[in-house]
C-alpha cells in the first residue's frame, strides 16, 4: 500500500468533485421535471401521449447508457445540417452531451418511480377531491402530487444513488470529474488499488450524504401521517 | 449504406452478430458468477457470525456505492497483478495476464452479485418459516433441507428479482468495451469509427441491446409462470 500516493492523489482527485456534483444536479433537477411530464403522459387515456411515453421509457430502459452516451455525442454529429445549425454550439460540448444524456436516463427511471407512486394512490382520495369539486389541475397540485412524493421518495433516493455513479460515464467522454482524474493516475501511476480506495470513498461518502438527506425528507414528509 | 450492413467481407453485419454472441456470454457468465456470489454473501448475511455478516455488509455497501466503471478499471489494472500475487504464494512465477473477457466476468460478475446477494436475501426470509421447521422435524440434515425444500422455494421466489439483476447486468456489460472487449458497444464503435457512419451504428446496437431485453424479459415471464403453476398469485 502506498500511502503517499494516496495522499498526493486524494488532492487530485477531489477537484473533479464540483463537476460530478454538476452533473448530478443538473440532470436531476431536469430529469425531475421531465419525468413528471413523462409520467403523466404514460398514465394518460389518450393514446397519443401514453404510447410515446410507453416507447421513450422502453427504450432508455433497454439500452445501456454509455451507447445513450455516444449515440447523442457521436451518432448526432455524423449530419452535416445538425453541424450547421444552432444545435451544433450544444451538441459538439461533451458536457453538455453528457447532462442531456443523464437528464432523459433519470427522466425514463423516475418516470416509472413516479407512476409507481401516482398509482398507489387509493381512488377514493381523488372520488372525494372530485367530489368536492376540485378541478383536474387542483387535485393533481393538492392531492396526487404531494402523496406521489411521499410514496415515491425512497425509491427516488436510491434512483440518485445511481445518478451519482452514472456520471463516472462522462469520463469517458474527455470530461475529468472523479473517475476520470482516478483513471489518469491509474494509468500513470499503476497503482489501481491505492487509488480505487480513494476514489471509491468519496463516492460512498457523497452517497452516504445522499441516503441521509433522503431519509431526513422522509421523516419530514412523513410527519403527521398514520400507517 | 445497406451495404455496410451485409455479412461478409465488406458488410459488419457479420461481426456484428457475433458480438452480440458476445454480449449474452459475457452477460449470461456474469449473471451466474454472480449468483454464486450473491449465494455466498446472502447466507453471510443471514448467519449468525458478526464476522461474515460484516464481510458481506461491507461488499454490498461498496459495490453498490462506487460507480461502475471504477470497479472494472479496478480489475482491468489490477486483476493480473492480484492473480501473479496469488500464483506466488502458491510458487508459481511468471508473468499471467486475464483475457479481457475473464477480467470483464470477474468485474461485471462482482458487480451483479451484489444486487444478487439482497435479492436472494430476501428471498430465503421470504420462505415460510414451517417449511425449515418441517424440513427439521422430518429428520433432514441441514444440506438436505437447504438443497431439496429451501433452494427449490428461493429459485422460485427469487426468479423476478434475478430477471431485474439480469437487465442491468446486461447493460453493464457494455463498459467492458473499455477494456478491449469486443462485444456489441465495442464493436458499433470499431464499424462507426472506420466508416464514418456513427449513427447508423449505434442505432444498430440499439436496436440489438432492445432486441436482447425484451426476448430475455419475455423469457423470464414464461420462467416465472412455469415456477409459480400451482401458487396462487395476487392481483390476477
Amino acid at each position: 500500500m502506498r500511502f503517499e500516493l494516496m495522499y498526493e492523489s486524494f488532492f487530485k482527485i477531489i477537484q473533479g468533485i464540483p463537476l460530478t456534483l454538476e452533473v448530478v444536479f443538473l440532470s436531476t433537477v431536469c430529469g425531475l421535471f421531465l419525468a413528471v411530464g413523462v409520467a403523466l403522459m404514460r398514465v394518460s387515456e389518450n393514446k397519443f401521449l401514453s404510447n410515446p411515453a410507453y416507447y421513450f421509457i422502453y427504450v432508455i430502459r433497454g439500452t445501456p447508457l454509455l451507447l445513450q452516451l455516444f449515440f447523442i455525442y457521436y451518432g448526432l454529429a455524423q449530419f452535416i445540417f445538425i453541424r450547421e445549425s444552432f444545435l451544433w454550439f450544444f451538441l459538439e460540448d461533451p458536457l453538455f452531451c453528457g447532462v442531456l444524456t443523464l437528464t432523459l436516463s433519470t427522466a425514463a427511471y423516475s418516470a416509472e418511480i413516479i407512476r409507481g407512486g401516482m398509482q398507489s394512490i387509493a381512488p377514493g382520495l381523488i372520488e372525494a377531491a372530485s367530489s368536492m369539486g376540485m378541478s383536474k389541475m387542483q387535485r393533481l397540485r393538492k392531492i396526487i402530487l404531494p402523496i406521489t412524493i411521499r410514496q415515491a421518495l425512497p425509491a427516488y433516493g436510491n434512483e440518485l444513488i445511481l445518478m451519482v455513479k452514472a456520471t463516472s460515464l462522462i469520463s469517458i467522454v474527455t470530461l475529468m470529474e472523479i473517475t476520470g482524474i482516478a483513471r489518469t493516475i491509474i494509468s500513470k501511476t499503476y497503482a489501481p488499488v491505492e487509488i480505487f480506495i480513494v476514489a471509491g470513498s468519496i463516492y460512498l461518502l457523497i452517497n452516504f450524504l445522499i441516503t441521509r438527506l433522503i431519509k431526513f425528507a422522509e421523516n419530514k414528509l412523513n410527519h403527521g401521517t398514520i400507517y | 449504406m445497406m451495404e455496410l450492413i451485409t455479412f461478409g467481407d465488406t458488410g459488419w453485419g457479420d461481426e456484428l452478430l457475433l458480438s452480440m454472441v458476445m454480449t449474452i456470454l459475457v452477460s449470461t457468465s456474469s449473471l451466474a458468477f454472480g449468483l454464486l456470489i450473491g449465494t455466498i454473501f446472502a447466507s453471510f448475511k443471514l448467519s449468525n457470525s458478526y464476522v461474515l455478516k460484516t464481510i458481506a455488509e461491507f461488499y454490498t455497501t461498496i459495490v453498490r456505492g462506487v460507480p461502475e466503471l471504477l470497479v472494472i478499471y479496478l480489475l482491468f489494472f489490477g486483476g493480473s497483478g492480484a492473480v501473479m500475487y496469488m500464483a506466488k504464494i502458491f510458487g508459481h512465477m511468471g508473468y499471467i495476464e486475464l483475457s479481457p473477457f475473464t477480467i470483464g466476468t470477474i468485474a461485471v460478475g462482482a458487480i451483479s452479485g451484489a444486487y444478487s446477494t439482497e435479492v436472494i436475501r430476501g428471498a430465503i426470509l421470504a420462505v415460510p418459516k414451517g417449511q425449515f421447521e418441517a424440513a427439521r422435524t422430518l429428520g433432514m440434515k441441514k444440506y438436505a433441507m437447504s438443497f431439496n425444500v429451501i433452494f427449490p422455494q428461493v429459485a422460485r421466489l427469487a426468479l423476478p428479482g434475478i430477471g431485474n439483476v439480469w437487465q442491468v447486468t446486461l447493460k453493464d456489460t457494455a463498459l467492458i468495451s473499455v477494456t478491449g472487449l469486443v462485444e456489441i458497444m465495442r464493436q458499433s464503435k470499431i464499424a462507426a469509427g472506420s466508416t464514418h457512419e456513427p449513427f447508423l451504428f449505434y442505432s444498430i446496437a440499439i436496436i440489438l441491446y432492445l432486441f436482447i431485453t425484451s426476448i430475455s424479459y419475455q423469457f423470464f415471464n414464461r420462467a416465472e409462470n412455469k415456477f409459480s403453476k400451482g401458487f396462487v398469485r395476487e392481483g390476477n
